[in-house]
């Protein structure tokens, strides 16, 4: 059963298109991965998903359920209700992320408060479980501490703690890891990963470290400038990618080039606000672009569980279609 | 080519006292404890390790922003540490410093043009003819255009601003670039242009870097050498594929063996690391890694190992592989 279903999501600043017209499902269980460079709107996207944009920031969407319920049509007070239980979100840096202000304890209770309620002793003790499950050593004497007594792995454990805690159907990680070092890296993604098979949730894991998803999702979506450029299970996409962007980002991994000197680079940025071409969002630097590309928008080609977005989608062998 | 010595590290050390309290004792901080290596024309030596293993703090010292508290630096036959003054200005402008940040680098108040040009109006005679005919020869060689002369910082992307920080450096012909995580702040599209360009300069200029990172992945690539560091001490160097297809030292192993692959041959039987990088203030007894490590015994919690020549100019400090007692690492899973 698909958890989350998103159907022509576009996120707009004034005249800024942040994220247009995305669609995507997920369902229970799964991992899907969204990977894409800075800019390319994967952040934007799933703040959006948890009501997070704020004015002028505008969300617009042909559906956005969770469960068979529409989140854009509901009352806000019934959304804030599934946001943060049902649907929990993890951010990026575990050390701005924590209030300073407060102890671990009082943050991870407020969130079990606001969502489950209980008295004083069954929120500690669940507070108490819920630092044992994420890995943290004395969970007892954790609770006083204040997150600068943390390191950015334990704070990122403390994040996950919170996320856990009203057992979310869904979990949004955003760049969970991209602040920490590899090895700890290594036991947080470990940690995210074992708690998602435990509890059957599906979990959304955005980041821009390709070989990560690679290992640890099993489908991934791919992001340039605000749109979906291609989708799929994550070992086709990773083996035999249809976009040339997709290409071209394998490529420039330095763990692609062995035995090369030179990387294969992708010229030129992603385009900004005024600099939007007007065919495909990638064709000034495309490779294989034509005329064609350069003034007709692509659209989606292939079946809905592998998509891609262009005129002419890459074959096997890497080599645009005729 | 002809192998020639640029320069050469001994037993480098930057010990820091930090204060603790009125009444407590002053506590040193190890950020780096007898570094010991030599750089050849050319070529790159890469420093690797986590946050807070010192590896920044040793670019500091190598460029002398920092006087290290012991040790000796030889650039070109030349003591550093021992020169006057003078000598010293002279001799530091050889070996110049690419920072991480390409936003914070950049003083955000001044124009491409005089932020190049600044190194030269400070230590050379250039008139301003000069001073601008280099600095936009030095702007095409990076690939920037002319037009971007009287451009602010704030106007360039991220990959543009770290070429600039890259000409900027170049600016006064170094022997020497030490680059601190050049690429970590630069999306991989972007980061893959900006490695390119450096690996260009370094065959024009003859350049020879030490590149500071944490990203494996882009180090395996761009360097000839690699020294891996542990809480201020070095614990494994040798050739760049050395290191890579036969880490022997079991931090190098779990280092590797954590960085995420693309391919699902190349990956390794991940080994878990327990706990984090100890506090430097409170470092453990013996070997610094010993809380961690599965082969840890009796001899590591006491004795700390000492940097040792296992096989063809490689270095490993750990006393579980001079006495045998590793298991043999998986290359593949």
């Amino acid at each position: 059963m698909s958890l989350l279903k998103l159907e022509n999501l576009s996120v707009t600043f004034g005249q800024f298109r942040a994220v247009d017209q995305i669609s995507y499902t997920v369902n229970e269980g799964e991992v899907l991965g969204i990977v894409g460079e800075s800019g390319s709107g994967k952040s934007v996207s799933s703040l959006s998903l948890m009501g997070l944009i704020d004015y002028p920031g505008k969300v617009s969407a042909d559906e956005l359920s969770f469960m068979e319920q529409d989140l854009l049509s509901m009352p806000e007070t019934q959304r804030r209700k599934i946001t943060g239980s049902d649907i929990a979100m993890i951010f990026q840096d575990p050390m701005t992320s924590l209030n300073p202000c407060y102890t671990v304890g009082y943050q991870i209770i407020e969130a079990l408060k606001t969502h489950q309620g209980g008295t004083k002793k069954e929120l500690k003790t669940r507070a108490i479980e819920l630092l044992n499950l994420v890995g943290i050593p004395a969970p007892e004497s954790r609770l006083s501490a204040y997150p600068h007594q943390l390191s950015g792995g334990m704070s990122q454990r403390v994040m996950i703690a919170i996320a856990i805690g009203c057992n979310p159907k869904l979990l949004i990680a955003d760049e969970p890891t991209t602040a920490l070092d590899v090895t700890i890296q290594a036991q947080i993604i470990d940690l995210l990963i074992d708690l998602q098979k435990q509890k059957q949730m599906g979990l959304v894991l955005i980041t821009h470290d390709l070989a990560l998803v690679a290992e640890v999702a099993h489908r991934v979506i791919v992001m340039y400038a605000g749109q979906i450029v291609e989708s799929g299970p994550a070992s086709e996409v990773f083996s035999t990618p249809k976009h040339p962007y997709t290409q071209a980002l394998l490529a420039s991994l330095p763990e692609s080039a062995a035995g090369k000197a030179r990387l294969e680079a992708l010229p030129g940025v992603v385009p900004g606000q005024y600099d939007r071409p007007k065919g495909c969002l990638l064709s000034p630097r495309c490779p294989y672009a034509t005329d064609h590309c350069r003034n007709v928008v692509p659209d989606n080609q292939g079946p809905l569980e592998r998509q891609v977005k262009c005129h002419t989608p890459l074959d096997t062998m890497g080599r645009p279609a005729a | 080519m002809s192998q020639e010595l640029v320069l050469n590290a001994h037993n480098l050390k930057q010990h820091y006292h930090v204060k603790q309290g009125l009444f407590k004792p002053e506590a040193t901080v190890k950020a780096v404890d007898g570094v010991s290596f030599t750089l050849d024309r050319g070529k790159t030596l890469a420093v690797v390790g986590e946050s807070g293993c010192g590896k920044s703090t040793l670019g500091r010292m190598l460029t002398m922003i920092e006087t290290p508290t012991e040790g000796q630096l030889n650039f070109l036959g030349e003591d550093l540490l021992s020169l006057s003054k003078e000598q010293q200005k002279e001799l530091r402008q050889k070996i110049q410093i690419i920072f991480q940040n390409p936003y914070g680098s950049l003083n955000p108040r001044k124009k491409i043009g005089s932020i190049l040009e600044e190194p030269l109006v400070i230590n050379t005679q250039l008139n301003k003819a000069e001073r601008k005919a280099k600095a936009l020869a030095m702007m095409a060689k990076v690939g920037l255009k002319t037009e971007h002369y009287d451009r602010y910082p704030h106007m360039f992307s991220g990959g543009q601003r770290q070429r600039i920080a890259i000409a900027r450096g170049l600016m006064l012909d170094p022997e020497i670039i030490v680059a601190d995580e050049p690429v970590s702040a630069l999306d991989v599209s972007v980061q893959a242009q900006v490695l390119n360009l450096m690996m260009d300069l370094q065959q024009e200029f003859g350049l020879s870097y030490v590149f500071i990172s944490h990203d494996l992945s882009v180090v395996e690539h761009i360097a000839d050498e690699v020294m891996v560091m542990y809480l201020g001490k070095v614990v494994e160097h040798g050739k760049s594929e050395d290191v890579f297809t036969n880490p022997k030292h079991p931090y190098t192993q779990a280092l590797l063996s954590s960085t995420p692959q693309l391919s699902s041959d190349k990956r390794r039987q991940r080994i878990k690391l327990q706990g984090e990088l100890p506090s430097p203030l409170n470092p453990p007894s013996g070997c610094a890694f010993h809380g961690r490590c599965q082969y840890a015994n009796e001899r590591c919690r006491k004795e700390t190992p000492a940097l040792r020549n296992n096989a063809d100019a490689h270095l490993i400090a750990c006393h579980a592989v001079e006495e045998e007692r590793l298991e043999n690492f998986s290359g593949a899973a």
